[in-house]
């Protein structure tokens, strides 16, 4: 089992889970490599997140964020490396074996991923549907209207996706990926393309229900400022390598020029 | 010159046989996902409902007008001919042997192959067959196994009622230029005629079913490329499950006249 000494204190919050001796880590991402065609994407990075913890994961477009992410939940193969969700190595599962371990994950797509040909109530209830047949409809229905109600959608439960801002549209998203009560939540680009006041909501959003639900998340983001906010540390890409992880004063102290330049840029 | 049409050609060949092997491991992932619980009951229905019921009113209307054709076209060829009395068994047979399946497959390959290849490609640019995948559902189960089922499923029973509207529209025709009574004209249409006249045919769509689901199913959820992969998704399930109806239609009428003489 792969286990790592935990840190009790992360940018100045307690994190529970990380004040017992050995805990073994939601997330554990050892020398991971993925290259589309000639192109080489991820060159050996590796990241640790663990329960109750928050990782931002910041970089330039293109340094592979997102693709890390994708390939945390399975949705892409990496060439080689390993990516172990609490303590199980998920590389060589098939597809239902997979399931099994993303019932345990929520994931927030960039662009939140909503089924257009459903309703709002619908896409919250897609998850419940089909790993919750125990639960009665009127008990379905009530969670989805307690996870809408989270979010602050209740009142557009109705509506179809295409009604909605884009914002609006993550909430949902959020709402959806919170379904089956996971305890690893990935956000992919959480902020993007929102003005700064439905960023500061969603990133709000966000912090509240990882200090209710006490997941371990990751954060893919271009955002430092939201970055600051929700996480607990922060891993800088560049060229598919971690160039830094550490707090965001660990950062901001760093002799290294691309973390100077980003910072700078931020 | 030379070498660059070689280049060419082994680069043609190469894409085929990857699309292929890509095909056979698509249809064993979906075979694995759609003999595995848990069953995605209420998506098949949906899928017969989509698939059977609304192609339905086409298949009629194609199925009548193939009779209307037919029995205009071989009245003139048997009265020539000198044999008349032949044209209701000449109509029935042509109609339940091969234009009612082959109609009702082009048919249903052109709007149930566009329909599926455009909605799964639309689903795969968007994400959404990634956020399935990602709720920890089978997209194989889910999306492709129900409508190849469906498909499989629906196929007989629309060539059922293609070969209906054939026969009946033949005999509206031929009552309308002389006249005869239905009775008469089944009478005759049907002498001599038994099951393997009929079962084998039929049954046959199965495997248009499958080529149809399962093509555009593939090509809708391979789809890369924004609106326009959505585009190129659509008439290439189209043109490929209609091209490979065809085809198989070509080894099934050999398969049964060996197997059913």
């Amino acid at each position: 089992m792969n286990t790592v000494q935990p840190i009790a204190y992360q940018a100045g919050r307690l994190i529970p889970a990380l004040a017992t001796d050995e805990v073994t880590p939601a997330v554990a991402v050892k020398d991971l490599h993925k290259s589309f065609g000639s192109q080489k994407v991820l060159d050996g990075i590796g990241l640790t997140v663990m329960p109750g913890e928050t990782l931002a994961v910041l970089g330039r477009s293109g340094t592979g964020k997102s693709v890390s992410l994708r390939i945390i939940i399975g949705l892409e193969k990496p060439d080689s490396g390993s990516v172990r969700i609490q303590g199980k190595e998920i590389k060589a599962l098939g597809m239902d074996e997979l399931g099994e371990v993303r019932k345990n994950m929520g994931f927030l797509f960039q662009h939140a991923a909503l089924y257009d040909s459903l309703t709002v109530e619908q896409n919250v209830a897609f998850p419940l549907l089909h790993h919750k047949k125990e639960m009665s409809k009127a008990e379905q229905h009530e969670r989805v209207r307690q996870l809408l109600a989270d979010v602050g959608m209740e009142k557009h439960m109705q509506k179809m996706p295409a009604d909605l801002s884009g914002g609006m549209q993550k909430r949902v998203g959020l709402a959806r990926a919170l379904a089956l009560d996971p305890e690893i939540l990935l956000l992919d680009e959480p902020t993007a393309g929102l003005d700064p006041i439905s960023s500061g909501e969603i990133d709000e959003l966000v912090l509240k229900l990882q200090q209710e639900h006490q997941m371990a998340s990751i954060v893919v983001t271009h955002d430092l400022h939201s970055a600051k906010t929700i996480a607990n540390r922060l891993a800088l890409l560049d060229k598919g390598k971690v160039v830094i992880e550490g707090t965001f004063d660990e950062l901001q102290q760093s002799d290294i020029g691309f973390v100077k330049d980003f910072l700078k840029h931020s | 010159m030379s070498s660059n049409a070689a280049a060419s050609t082994m680069g043609t060949v190469n894409g085929f046989l990857e699309w292929f092997g890509d095909l056979g491991l698509f249809f064993w992932q979906v075979l694995r996902a759609a003999v595995t619980p848990p069953f995605e009951f209420r998506e098949l229905f949906l899928q017969l409902d989509e698939i059977g019921s609304k192609s339905l009113p086409l298949v009629a209307l194609a199925g009548a007008a193939t009779g209307v054709v037919l029995s205009m076209e071989s009245r003139y060829s048997l009265t020539r001919f000198g044999a008349k009395s032949l044209l209701p068994a000449a109509i029935v047979f042509s109609v339940i042997h091969e234009t009612g399946p082959i109609i009702t497959g082009l048919v249903v390959s052109g709007r149930v192959g566009a329909g599926i290849g455009a909605e799964l490609a639309s689903m795969k640019v968007t994400e959404q067959i990634d956020a399935i995948e990602a709720s920890a559902v089978n997209p194989y189960r889910l999306l492709a196994a129900t409508r190849i089922l469906a498909c499989i499923l629906m196929l007989p029973l629309l060539t059922l009622c293609a070969d209906l509207c054939g026969v009946f529209m033949g005999w509206v025709t031929q009552a309308v230029v002389e006249p005869l009574s239905l009775h008469q004209f089944i009478n005759n249409g049907f002498n001599g005629a038994d099951f393997n006249d009929f079962l084998p045919p039929t049954f046959k769509t199965c495997v248009f079913g499958l080529i149809i689901g399962l093509i555009a199913c593939f090509q809708g959820m391979r789809t890369q490329g924004g609106a326009a992969g959505v585009g190129r998704a659509a008439t290439s399930s189209v043109v490929l499950s209609s091209l490979f109806v065809i085809l198989a239609d070509v080894v099934l009428v050999k398969v049964i006249l060996v197997f059913f003489p």
